[in-house]
């Protein structure tokens, strides 16, 4: 469902070149829920917006559901859903069911589809009570309900999360997680999430990619994550290692 | 632009306003690629409103008392006052703050609002002088050719009709950000008080040429102290103390009105909580 | 794209509209805020009969055809000049994630129907200007032309505008000496301005085809500056020819942005 290889993006800052990802490669196969991890500035965010076509990479490829994000990315727009954390993806100053009626013309989704899928998500996001409320007015964690749901009403094969859970509270964060684990099992959609919640990893995901200056550090499940740290390591721990660790060679 | 450090021993020395001044200046000087790229818009429409004059003196030479050359130049000059007296309206940022609840603590400050927000907006019309307004001028002197007032005297003059300008301006844009404390939607008053600005400050064309009654009225009225009178002085075309006495005039009103404006809204903010 | 574009702007205007004493208000000073560019027409044929040899109602003429073509892209148009508030506050992106053209959305972004009041001030005044000047109906035709090539034209120049701030982010302002510039630049006749400056928005930036080309033939007019006659009917050449360079330059713009993430 994703491919890079050999995918690297370069800057030039101040006249010298700044690899912000080098020789990444990795595939996420259908169905899979994938937690992308990293120190700050390590390349997640270079690397998701390599996968939604927002940034063209410098050098090897880039495959999301078969389409090359650089040159289709328009095409790819309908088959993946991306959420920013930081930032909404939604119209600031507009009611939340207007942001969707906006979307489902966007995405060309058929209004019969474009009803249930909504009512759907409404449910279980639990949108009812703020629906007509603009964006500008909602809480946070109201907010990344609506993304979320404005993120997957075109039914999209791939979502991309990035940092969906920083600044929530104890409460809209397990909703959320809730919500994403059950639409990974129920619907096989293909999740990346970075985060720096490790508990957004250990609840979600059962592979996890460590990246750090540009390239990979470590690519696997949870267990073998914990097993290259020492018996009765939390998991805060074993990353802080693998942060620092890397850091130093 | 660098930050000096200022120590405190050196604070107490200086003022409280001189330092507001000096921030507001600062505070400004930070945005310089805006301000160069202001200078070149400013610069751009003072040499096609200088065509536009051009033609009409061409057709009616000496009007208004003004050679064509006097009309290039208050045309450039107009130019040169747009930032620093902020003609299409805001530079206070005291809306924002009355939305945001923020002026309650602007209000428990012990300097007066009024007077605070003028120190700080002297010292963003002085750096806007330099990066705006020197600019247009310059260009109006390479491009046509401009009038330099010569003598002190008349420096003397122009920079204190400036100065006062500045002030006046200050009162009227001071009033119009207060006015949102009672207002739901306060775009409406600050598009207003943009055309109000524009036409009768003689920003657009000199208020001699107004027709008849209108021109007369136009003189009379705060705005002309913004634009016209400054720009005559700086030409030599105005007695400089009844200038200047018209502009302290409105200059001391508005301060006035927002001083009764001031009392107002601490009234409604400290008293009925917003 | 047209379906989408009118579903962002209908959008946009249903919530604007939740508040119609402002919307109101807003329509009535945005046509107070263009009459001042006519005021001062007034003004300057309050003191003259002719101006560069053209008369008032000639000049309102020239005024209506450009405001006319120039509100209708303020309208349409102009919130594209939002790119580099865009970045910096790192919603662009926003644009790029969605499967239609980023123009397009940027175009409709908060699309501002009171702007409407504008358009019809524009529209009232090249009525009445057309009205008042007896003008040989047979070269009629030549008026909604020139409005439609004035539209492209200020079209492109707007994106343009949006393409130069992919680079010139901290600089936006500067390109309202070309936008806005080019309208106060087409409401006079170009006699009066320095040759120099008639060429190059002639053969460099073609502004004199908005309105002063088109123009002097519906008016019936010979150039005061000497240009010939088949000069007259190139105005629709000329704006396809700017809007291929503004599309050029908005995906160099793109491919920049994309380049460099920001």
């Amino acid at each position: 469902m994703i491919e890079l290889d050999r995918a690297g993006r370069s800057f030039k800052v101040q006249r010298s070149l700044v690899h912000a990802v080098r020789d990444l490669s990795f595939t996420v196969s259908p169905g899979e829920f994938v937690g992308y991890l990293g120190p700050n500035g390590a390349g997640k965010s270079t690397t998701i917006k390599m996968l939604c076509g927002i940034l063209t990479p410098t050098s090897g490829t880039v495959r999301v559901a078969g389409l090359d994000p650089s040159r289709k990315r328009t095409t790819l727009a309908r088959r993946i859903g991306v959420v920013f954390g930081q930032r909404t993806t939604l119209w600031w100053d507009l009611p939340l069911a207007d942001s969707f009626e906006l979307i489902r013309h966007l995405y060309k989704v058929d209004r019969a589809a474009f009803r249930s899928r909504l009512a759907e998500l409404a449910d279980t996001l639990d949108l009812g009570a703020f629906i007509r409320t603009p964006v500008r007015q909602l809480s946070l964690g109201q907010r990344m309900r609506g993304d979320l749901a404005a993120a997957l009403l075109h039914a999209p094969d791939v979502l991309v999360l990035d940092e969906p859970t920083i600044g929530l509270d104890v409460v809209s964060k397990a909703g959320i997680r809730d919500f994403l684990k059950r639409l990974n099992a129920e619907r096989g959609t293909t999740v990346l999430l970075t985060t720096h919640d490790l508990g957004d990893i250990e609840r979600l995901c059962r592979r996890v990619m460590l990246i750090d200056h540009g390239s990979l550090a470590f690519d696997g499940t949870l267990g073998d994550l914990m097993a290259t740290a020492p018996d009765q390591s939390s998991i805060e721990d074993v990353v802080a290692r693998l942060y620092t660790g890397s850091g130093a060679t | 632009m660098g930050h000096r450090v200022i120590t405190p021993r050196r604070c107490k020395t200086i003022p409280l306003y001189a330092r507001l001044v000096r921030y507001g200046f600062r505070k400004h000087a930070t945005y310089v690629a805006a301000a160069l790229a202001g200078a070149f818009t400013n610069s751009v429409f003072g040499i096609l409103r200088a065509y536009i004059l051009i033609a009409l003196w061409q057709a009616r030479p000496g009007l208004a008392g003004y050679d064509i050359t006097d009309a290039i130049t208050y045309c450039f000059v107009t130019q040169a006052f747009i930032a620093p007296m902020q003609l299409f309206g805001g530079g206070l940022g005291i809306p924002e703050r009355i939305r945001s609840g923020d002026i309650a603590l602007d209000l428990v400050r012990p300097a007066p609002l009024q007077a605070w927000t003028l120190a700080e907006d002297v010292g963003r019309a002085a750096y806007l002088f330099l990066a705006r307004g020197i600019p247009p001028m310059l260009v109006g002197a390479v491009v046509f050719g401009v009038v330099v007032p010569g003598g002190p005297g008349r420096w003397v003059a122009f920079l204190t009709g400036f100065a006062l300008a500045i002030v006046v301006s200050f009162g009227w844009r001071y009033l119009i950000a207060l006015s949102v404390c009672w207002l739901v939607d306060d775009r409406g008053v600050a598009v207003l008080s943009m055309v109000l600005t524009t036409f009768f400050s003689g920003m657009m064309v000199p208020l001699h040429i107004f027709p008849g009654w209108l021109a007369d009225v136009a003189r009379s009225l705060p705005w002309a102290a913004m634009v016209q009178l400054p720009t005559d002085l700086y030409l030599g075309k105005a007695p400089v103390m009844e200038t200047l006495a018209f502009q302290a005039f409105w200059a001391a009103v508005l301060l006035g009105l927002g001083a009764l404006g001031t009392r107002a809204i601490r009234h409604k903010v400290v008293i009925q909580g917003g | 794209m047209v379906s989408i574009y009118a579903r962002l702007a209908w959008t946009w205007t249903r919530a604007a509209a939740a508040y119609p004493g402002s919307f109101v208000l807003m329509i009535v000073l945005g046509f107070a805020t263009t009459a001042l560019d006519v005021a001062v027409i007034l003004v300057v044929f309050a003191n003259t009969t002719t101006l560069a040899g053209f008369s008032r109602d000639e000049v309102l003429f020239l005024y209506g055809t450009a405001s006319l073509a120039f509100t209708v892209c303020d309208m349409f148009v102009s919130n594209i000049d939002r790119v580099s508030q865009h970045i910096k506050a790192g919603t662009f992106d926003t644009f790029l994630i969605r499967p239609v053209s980023a123009w397009l959305q940027l175009c409709a972004d908060r699309f501002n129907a009171n702007r409407i009041g504008r358009v019809l001030q524009a529209g009232l005044v090249l009525g009445y200007a057309v009205a008042a000047l007896d003008l040989d109906w047979r070269r009629a035709w030549m008026i909604p032309v020139m409005v439609i090539t004035g539209i492209v034209i200020f079209s492109a120049l707007w994106t343009l505008a949006g393409a130069v701030q992919f680079v010139l982010t901290d600089a936006p302002e500067l390109v309202n000496a070309f936008t806005y510039g080019g309208h106060q630049l087409t409401q006079y006749p170009l006699s009066i301005y320095a040759r120099d400056l008639v060429r190059s928005v002639t053969y460099v930036l073609p502004l004199a085809f908005v309105n002063w080309q088109p123009g002097l033939y519906a008016l019936g007019r010979d150039d005061p500056l000497g240009t010939p006659e088949f000069m007259r009917f190139l105005g629709p050449a000329a704006a396809l020819a700017l809007a291929l360079a503004a599309a050029l330059a908005w995906r160099q713009g793109i491919r920049h942005y994309r380049s460099t993430g920001s």
